[in-house]
């Protein structure tokens, strides 16, 4: 019998998650041939609009409707999810701000194992799955087995596997509203309170220069600026940028803060961790400027110069100017 | 407030190039600087201010060998009242939830409102706070950007969500929550500072003293097991400019302005 495999279906304003048509692809690498069960929260005709989206990708499609469930609540979700899956299913999470509230804590009411970010999977043998995630920031890959005889818990990197949007599973809805059981909670969702908008919208930019951790030092941003000006770019920055205080977060390229589509993009001393290359959309050129050549940008990049970027963007910057 | 704050202590990638050894059975360790885990820091950061603000205690608790200890004295000397060092031979290699297992045997021999960890460290896995949670059944939010104390049973706090929204929510006391960086400014922690804590006295507690079956930690209680480390492959189209630096610029710069880079 093909095995089951579940995948949890993120959505927003009725809108699929691009995850839902990853997790048929990381499905099938797992086990080819899988029946892959989507399992749907919500509430409502925006969860039937999702519902019937994507019934024709999966093999079936589990609706969970609850006026309770209307905002995603990791901890409202989570004794659902427990109480209705199998007790050895394997089910699939994206690894982002869902994914990582929710997991973690349904892998021990499960009694599962959890594998976290994982970018791909290798094979089966018996019961134990051999996959693959990443380390220190993705500087190095591990090879991770885990038996699977009693089911797993997976969180998988958004964006690492392919989209499957052949719509070829054809499978139907089935409305499971009436499992769901207790949905109280000791955590209650209250209001999302927006980003605040910068002085300049780097959504909008046509060439940016970003800086990263390699900057060192706040006063050496001049040197992007200065590199900004005589190409005629707008500055973004990563994470620890605005962590520091160093700039504004209107200015942060990344899951968490904005997602840009440049012509071109050249990253001053950025590592390029997954979650600020999930920022980073439309397929730019890429420049990557890092001392360490094991920083994960270079994997990403369309060029790549190994150096200091405290010595070589000046004389970049001044040789621009010159010509 | 009685705030427990569990920390790691990891290879500090702002000071290495972190790769893996030539067996390929864990990453190069000679010669690596250790630092406590950057996430971590700014939860010590947030307890002290919390405890600054309404009273209480901050305790520092991490789960590694001897060396460990250098990082449970740094918080201290940040302003933690209190460090634990969880140790055992029993303890090593474990995975997420054999962690998760033995921070929960010691939070169950005191008694907590607050328990807060890292969002994650080294290993990016960002599990084990949502396990410890998990385990003792008590609210978890990860991802926390900011915490605001409402009174001694309920808490605000922001998570930090796609696009950098801040999810806010209410939460019942105890819980666990997992702190993302930015949260606060962390304070700066210089020599004398270590030197006031350096006689400290940082208990350690063991399997048996924390009534933890070996088999259900370390390698025998890993259910996920790591095989070996290797080095991704470099992208295809990854083009590493070389030569002198004005050979290289030279390069750099007809690829810029072919591609639309110089206005």
């Amino acid at each position: 019998m093909a095995r089951q495999i579940f995948a949890f279906i993120r959505h927003k304003d009725g809108v699929v998650d691009d995850s839902a048509y990853e997790f048929i692809t990381a499905a099938n690498k797992i086990s080819s041939g899988a029946l892959s069960v989507a399992v749907v929260t919500g509430c409502g005709a925006q969860l039937d609009s999702v519902c019937n989206e994507i019934k024709s990708s999966f093999s079936s499609v589990w609706k969970i409707d609850n006026e309770a469930l209307s905002y995603p609540n990791a901890e409202i979700i989570r004794p659902v999810l427990t109480k209705m899956l199998p007790g050895d299913a394997i089910v699939l999470f994206g690894h982002d701000t869902l994914g990582m509230d929710l997991a973690p804590g349904l892998s021990i009411k499960m009694d599962s194992p959890f594998i976290s970010d994982v970018i791909d999977f290798e094979n089966i043998e018996g019961s134990e799955l051999r996959l693959i995630r990443q380390e220190f920031s993705g500087q190095v890959c591990t090879h991770v087995s885990c038996d699977i005889s009693s089911g797993a818990i997976i969180n998988v990197r958004p964006g690492s596997f392919l989209p499957d949007e052949s719509k070829s599973a054809g499978g139907e809805v089935i409305d499971k509203s009436a499992e769901a059981g207790d949905l109280s909670s000791k955590r209650r969702f209250l209001e999302i309170i927006e980003a605040e908008m910068g002085d300049i919208d780097i959504t909008k930019s046509e060439i940016l220069v970003s800086v990263g951790r390699g900057i060192e030092d706040e006063d050496n941003i001049e040197i992007a600026k200065e590199l900004a000006e005589v190409i005629g770019a707008d500055v973004s920055c990563s994470r620890p940028i605005v962590d520091a205080k160093w700039m504004e977060k209107g200015r942060q390229v990344g899951t968490s803060g904005k997602t840009v589509s440049p012509k071109v993009y050249i990253a001053l001393g950025i590592s390029g961790s997954f979650q600020h290359l999930g920022g980073l959309k439309g397929n730019p050129f890429i420049v990557a400027i890092n001392k360490n050549p094991r920083a994960p940008i270079f994997q990403v990049a369309d060029v790549g110069v190994v150096d200091d970027l405290l010595d070589f963007v000046p004389e970049l910057t001044e040789t621009i100017q010159k010509s | 407030m009685e705030i427990l704050v569990c920390i790691k202590m990891v290879p500090d990638t702002a000071e290495n190039e972190i790769e893996p050894n030539s067996d390929g059975t864990d990453i190069e360790r000679d010669d690596l600087v250790y630092s406590v885990n950057e996430w971590d820091n700014y939860a010590v950061e947030e307890a002290i201010q919390i405890r600054d603000n309404i009273g209480g205690s901050v305790t520092v608790v991490t789960a590694g060998d001897e060396n460990s200890e250098e990082i449970l004295r740094r918080e201290m000397a940040m302003g933690a009242d209190k460090g634990i060092l969880l140790s055992d031979e029993a303890f090593l290699n474990s995975d997420g939830k054999g962690i998760a297992t033995i921070l929960r045997a010691e939070i169950e021999k005191g008694k907590y409102d607050l328990i807060l960890t890292g969002a994650q460290a080294d290993d990016g896995a960002a599990q084990v706070g949502g396990m410890l949670a998990a385990m003792l059944d008590i609210p978890y939010a990860s991802l926390v950007s900011s915490i605001e104390i409402i009174d001694d049973t309920r808490i605000k706090a922001g998570r930090e969500i796609e696009g950098g929204n801040r999810e806010m929510n209410e939460i019942d006391l105890p819980c666990v929550l997992s702190i993302q960086t930015g949260i606060n400014e962390p304070r700066y922690v210089g020599i004398r500072g270590i030197r006031k804590v350096a006689s400290l006295d940082i208990p350690v507690h063991n399997a048996s003293e924390l009534n933890i079956s070996p088999d259900t930690v370390g390698e025998a209680g890993s259910m996920v097991k790591k095989i070996d480390y290797f080095v991704p492959e470099p992208g295809e189209g990854a083009e590493i400019l070389e030569g002198s630096n004005e050979e290289i610029i030279e390069k750099l710069v007809d690829l810029l302005k072919s591609n639309g880079g110089i206005k």
